[in-house]
């Protein structure tokens, strides 16, 4: 580990110098909002931003993405064959990351790099970038990450984390590819104060109002949470659309669809969404998740019970709060998972409704 | 509209107690500013947890369709508009309900407080003419009529249609001079730059559908976006697919949309797709007389066939 202590200065000079290896990507801001966007020449992410309304997840995984591409067109030699669209795959950065994004990546990851199964796409797209966080001094009162498995100085999932420390700042690298982005940046590593680096962290973790308790989630029976009789009362308000899902650093469920016009076809990666009445119905017709109650649960159930099952690496949120503060009616993920932690089916009995 | 809670709790509890009802839909307190969720109270005892203020703009008609239980529901104007309609495209009977009407001085659009507040707002409280905002770095305040939803401030039905309890005395009905004017500049503009407008307009979006979802009037079991044998729609961000649904959803309300703004209050892109459905309520108005929802007894516009209907081709 390598600390180096930039100016504002240095450290927009060495952004453009590494943008001369590296495509950068950072916040940008329009209208109200932060986007992501690839970052003009000359241009610093703008770090005066709290985080973005979307997460930066489309970057590695867009939301729509052309996969392969194919011809109908008999009187060609190839036609009917798959070809694989060429991506651009040179290096890129993600400068201005919050770790709450970076953790998430990293969950994403147990997914589409899991032992046995890969996804050529995904991670052609990650590992050509290098990931450049900025740590988080000013949390929402709906973030809750220190209780996620993540925190506002958390280094998961980043190669390089950065502080604001008065008027620069003090970058921490954490991994090969960190070391490179610095080289390339021409920040040298000389001084760095690592105590300041503590002092900034707990800090921002002493911010932090919102959090959830998890710790009775493996040992819920999975049926009987499976079945709990909250569910019709904390689905009822729910609309099915995507905003949740959609504005989610974790989800990573994709739909695939052919396109052809005319005599050319593409294969899409689409997001999808377990807030869909169509998601995952089988082409019997059967449709596994009928009605609205079933799907709310499915997207809770899978965040936080069967990925905590099945990874035994906690829960499949990093308290970024975005569905929490976009969810057009309210539902809050931090009320459900309260519900769900406190869940003992022998009270259920008991209970009227 | 304060001290509308308080009369809340008490006819839902008398409902409830009676059993005239065997539920109210309403509202409970949100969990951050500004935010009220849609719930469901069946027990007298748990009528306490409803509330009523200005962040309640989501259309509790849209938790009718289909229902089979005996329903207390609370209706703002457009709220029993869109009840009306329901009743009469056979979504609900009118016996199952028990519509308590709201007389409505508008809904807080969040959007235009967050833009206008520095800072994370912490809180928000509300008077019959201000809104104050808590922030960190302390209190502002603002004009109700300032923070309104722009479909609140263009309201001319803010009183309910159709009642079975009224909570309040009936407010003052607003008078707008011109309902249309943002509606009259895009009609105005030549064929490209009107669909450089629509493109600019429907860029965001990011297909989520909160804005069918929160529709009343959306409520096809399958929506043709979702058709899949055969597909009718490409799925992806392609702007020609995304631009489809909006349009056609946009159409599929036409005669029927009473501009309560559920769409744009719950888009979390803040897209005003309300543009599109006003064009037609416009023109449904101009060119049938017709206001959707206002009289349980007539048919929408689009909806009806009349033997003096004064266009030949129809004949």
């Amino acid at each position: 580990m390598t600390l180096i202590t930039l100016d504002t200065k240095s450290w927009a000079a060495g952004l453009t110098a590494a943008a001369d290896a590296y495509r950068l990507f950072g916040p940008v801001r329009e209208d109200a909002c932060h986007t992501f966007k690839a970052l003009e020449k000359g241009k610093t992410p703008d770090l005066d931003m709290v985080n973005t309304r979307l997460s930066p997840k489309a970057l590695i995984f867009p939301q729509s993405d052309i996969i392969l591409e194919y011809s109908l067109d008999e009187s060609r030699e190839d036609h009917h064959i798959m070809r694989e669209v060429q991506k651009d795959v040179t290096p890129r950065a993600v400068v201005g990351i919050r770790p709450c994004d970076a953790k998430a990546t990293a969950l994403v990851k147990l997914n589409f790099d899991a032992p046995d199964v890969k996804d050529p796409y995904w991670l052609a797209a990650y590992e050509a970038t290098t990931f450049v966080g900025v740590a988080c001094d000013a949390p929402l009162s709906t973030c809750f990450c220190t209780t996620a498995g993540c925190g506002p100085y958390s280094e998961e999932g980043l190669d390089i984390l950065v502080m604001q420390k008065g008027d620069g700042f003090l970058a921490k690298i954490l991994t090969d590819k960190g070391r490179a982005f610095a080289k390339a940046a021409g920040w040298n590593p000389a001084s760095g104060d690592l105590a300041a680096f503590e002092a900034g962290k707990a800090a921002a973790e002493k911010k932090m109002v919102s959090a959830v308790q998890t710790d009775h989630l493996e040992a819920a029976d999975l049926l009987a949470l499976h079945n709990a009789p909250f569910w019709e009362k904390t689905a009822f308000a729910c609309l099915n659309c995507g905003t949740c899902t959609f504005s989610c650093p974790t989800c990573w469920c994709f739909d695939l669809q052919d396109e052809v016009a005319g005599k050319s076809g593409v294969r899409l990666k689409n997001w999808d969404s377990c807030m869909f009445p169509i998601f995952t119905v089988h082409t019997t017709g059967h449709n596994p998740r009928e009605t609205k109650v079933q799907r709310v649960r499915q997207r809770f159930m899978h965040k936080l019970k069967y990925f905590v099952d099945k990874y035994k690496t906690g829960i499949m949120c990093v308290g970024c709060g975005r569905c929490v503060r976009q969810c057009p009616v309210n539902i809050d993920i931090r009320k459900v998972c309260e519900e769900m932690n406190r869940f003992n089916p022998a009270d259920a009995c008991a209970v009227r409704d | 509209m304060s001290g509308y809670t308080e009369k809340m709790r008490d006819i839902a509890r008398r409902l409830l107690e009676t059993g005239a009802v065997d539920m109210v839909i309403g509202f409970r307190k949100g969990s951050l500013p500004m935010m009220n969720e849609p719930c469901f109270v069946t027990r007298a005892d748990d009528a306490h947890c409803l509330v009523w203020d200005g962040h309640c703009g989501i259309n509790l008609a849209n938790y009718l369709t289909d229902r089979k239980e005996k329903i207390a529901v609370f209706a703002k104007g457009c709220d029993a508009r869109n009840m009306v309609t329901h009743v009469i495209e056979n979504k609900i009977k009118r016996e199952q309900l028990h519509i308590v009407g709201v007389p409505c001085t508008g809904m807080i659009d969040k959007r235009k407080i967050s833009a206008m507040t520095k800072g994370e707002v912490l809180a928000v409280t509300e008077t019959d003419d201000a809104v104050t905002v808590t922030t960190a770095g302390g209190d502002q305040r603002f004009d109700r009529a300032d923070v309104m939803q722009q479909n609140c401030a263009l309201c001319v039905h803010r009183n309910p249609v159709i009642y079975d309890d009224l909570l309040a005395d009936p407010v003052t009905e607003q008078t707008i001079p011109d309902r249309y004017a943002d509606i009259r500049k895009i009609e105005a503009m030549d064929a490209a730059s009107k669909w450089q407008f629509f493109e600019d307009l429907l860029a965001p979006c990011i297909r989520c559908y909160a804005c069918r979802n929160a529709c009343p009037l959306c409520y096809c079991p399958t929506c043709f976006v979702d058709e899949a044998k055969p597909q009718w729609v490409g799925k992806g961000q392609d702007a020609t697919d995304i631009r489809t649904f909006h349009f056609l959803r946009a159409f599929h309300c036409a005669g029927r949309c009473t501009d309560c703004g559920a769409c744009e209050r719950a888009c979390p892109m803040g897209i005003n797709m309300r543009l599109l459905t006003r064009k037609l309520e416009k023109d449904c108005q101009s060119e049938f007389g017709w206001e959707a929802g206002m009289d349980p007894n007539q048919r929408p516009a689009l909806d009806v066939y009349k033997t003096n209907d004064p266009e030949t081709f129809i004949k």
